[in-house]
């Protein structure tokens, strides 16, 4: 792979033993990749702070130096670790304060955790906690090279926004938050940003849930592709995109698709195939519609629930506005947790608007920092849950091993009041 | 005797048993690295132990956690032996880096097709060649 004078400076420890760990890390990956060199970038995000057991013992071996060696720069040495040489933020991470108690989450974690953000804000990580910085300050502008983790913000960053990232990792955004390189392969690449199949959706496309099946379908359809949306819909906002590339990347591996007229690289579907033909068309119409949305309801048999989630990706402002409206002057079911999860900065908005108290004397609450699944906990005693979220609905089963109902909104909402599950399938 | 020609991102050589997946892997919500187990439950492999195995499946799906889960399963001694996978990804290509396994990949026919679990295979990743030196 080609190297330019500054890389192998770095390469060669002139920066130091840490950037010369990152950026043999990505000779390794870049060559690995087949990438015949790598690129600049500025706007890494990734992950450093997150708990596990194999980072406990790393932290207990040698603090918090020798875990991102080892975790972020796949680097055994004792190296001291320099502050972060481009911008740099903390994804999601394990529950924090907020959550404690409220599961059987170890408070170690939590104290854990936060002794990373104290250590990594030190290095200059902005700690967002969130798989939503494009909600909170990390909003990157088209043509834009990132280095991102986190599927459902790569699909947001890639399809919405035209900048560019491929799916990362917890190695690469650290060797890149160290030396402002990644491999220029992949999404980077002008021709690997064309689209590969054309869906043409027949069922109009018109509120969140619709959304989310719909790239649920598509992420089954395409797998890694790269789809060309056509058809019917009512102009989409934040949280529809949010869910519906959360969906297609959670079935399958989608990091990149177009919607002619919606998302800035293709103004029409000729410019989306540039001068290609599309591998594969699909139709979407109600018979696929419903398969489904058995599909993703194939892991529930009881109707008991006894825990809603909501905010999968993290949820807007407008979105927890929509669930406060809906509690307003009600109570959650006494056998029912409900959870909403936004970024920690929302929360903030949020806590100021009022909606959090709204949200609080109902009894439910407005959480930050994770979700269920990253933390492998939810309340105690959970068996039934349900979520808005397609992506929730397809791993906390597994995760967890519980059962999981995907509905509407409204659908969660009467299920929080009542205890009981009653969603169908609205005709379409 | 059975032999693929491929390209070998991971150095190293060495032999043992097949466990083939035709479906793609889950790192995140796929895989539990204390165990070394698959763990998504409409897997082809759903319950089968990797740990010591000469893993050939497709290639990665799924979160972007999938390279940092394989690695914890070297961090916790429940690592596959060895990867033999189709489609390049960065996840997948970044996971077997970090897992530090020998790893071919494009191998010149479907190793998924090919080669059984069960099967004592050879992975010469210096080489890039995978070869099965015992049919299950």
């Amino acid at each position: 792979m080609f190297l330019t004078e500054e890389e192998k400076r770095m390469r060669d420890g002139k920066e130091g033993a840490a950037v010369a760990a990152a950026m043999d890390l990505l000779v390794r990956y870049g060559e690995a990749l087949g990438a015949e060199r790598l690129c600049e970038t500025r706007n890494v995000a990734g992950t450093m702070t997150q708990p596990s057991p194999a980072k406990a013992k790393l932290v207990e071996e040698g603090g918090w130096a020798k875990a991102f060696a080892v975790i972020n720069l796949d680097c055994d040495e004792d190296i001291d670790i320099p502050r972060m040489k481009v911008p740099t933020c903390q994804l999601q991470h394990g529950f924090g304060e907020d959550a404690r108690g409220l599961t059987g989450y170890p408070d170690a974690n939590i104290e854990l955790q936060s002794d990373a953000e104290a250590y990594y804000s030190d290095k200059g990580v902005n700690i967002l906690a969130t798989c939503t910085p494009y909600q909170v300050g990390n909003l990157p502008v088209r043509g834009e090279h990132c280095a991102w983790m986190e599927s459902s913000a790569v699909v947001y960053c890639n399809s919405v926004l035209g900048a560019r990232t491929n799916c990362e990792g917890a190695a690469s955004t650290g060797a890149a938050s160290l030396t402002g390189r990644i491999p220029y392969w992949g999404n980077h690449v002008p021709e690997n940003r064309l689209g590969t199949h054309l869906i043409r959706t027949d069922v109009e496309l018109t509120a969140f849930a619709e959304w989310g099946l719909f790239g649920y379908f598509v992420g089954e359809a395409v797998g890694e592709g790269r789809p060309v949306i056509t058809g019917g819909w009512t102009q989409p906002d934040l949280a529809d995109l949010k869910h519906f590339g959360a969906a297609a990347a959670t079935s399958g591996g989608v990091e990149l698709y177009h919607i002619p007229g919606i998302t800035p690289e293709a103004g029409s579907i000729g410019d989306a195939f540039s001068a290609r033909t599309p591998q594969e068309e699909i139709g979407y119409g109600p018979r696929e519609r419903r398969q489904v949305y058995e599909r993703l309801n194939d892991q529930g048999s009881s109707t008991d629930v006894d825990f809603v989630l909501l905010g999968c990706p993290h949820a807007s402002l407008e979105q927890i506005e929509a669930v406060a409206r809906r509690l307003e002057g009600r109570k959650i079911h006494s056998d029912v947790e409900l959870w909403i999860m936004t970024p920690p900065a929302l929360f903030a908005a949020a806590a100021r608007s009022g909606y959090d108290r709204v949200i609080t004397d109902a009894g439910g609450k407005l959480l930050t920092d994770s979700c269920p699944a990253m933390s492998k906990a939810a309340p105690d005693g959970t068996r039934v849950f349900v979520s808005d979220s397609a992506k929730q609905v397809h791993y906390l089963p597994a995760i967890l091993g519980i059962e999981g109902w995907f509905g509407t909104l409204d659908e969660c909402i009467d299920a929080a009041i009542t205890g009981v599950w009653r969603g169908e399938l609205a005709p379409c | 005797m059975l032999t693929f020609s491929g390209r070998g991102i991971v150095p190293g050589v060495v032999e043992g048993p097949a466990l083939v997946s035709t479906e793609e892997i889950s790192g995140f919500g796929g895989i539990d690295p204390a165990r070394g187990v698959i763990i998504e439950p409409r897997h082809e492999l759903f319950g089968e132990c990797f740990t010591g195995t000469v893993l050939v499946f497709p290639g990665a799906k799924g979160s972007s956690g999938w390279a940092g889960f394989f690695q914890s399963t070297r961090l916790m001694g429940t690592a596959p032996l060895a990867m033999v996978f189709t489609t390049v990804t960065t996840k997948a290509v970044l996971g077997a880096i970090v897992t530090r396994i020998p790893t071919v990949v494009e191998c010149d026919r479907d190793p998924t097709c090919l080669i059984r679990t069960g099967d004592r295979a050879r992975v010469d990743a210096d080489a890039g060649v995978v070869t099965v030196l015992d049919r299950s």
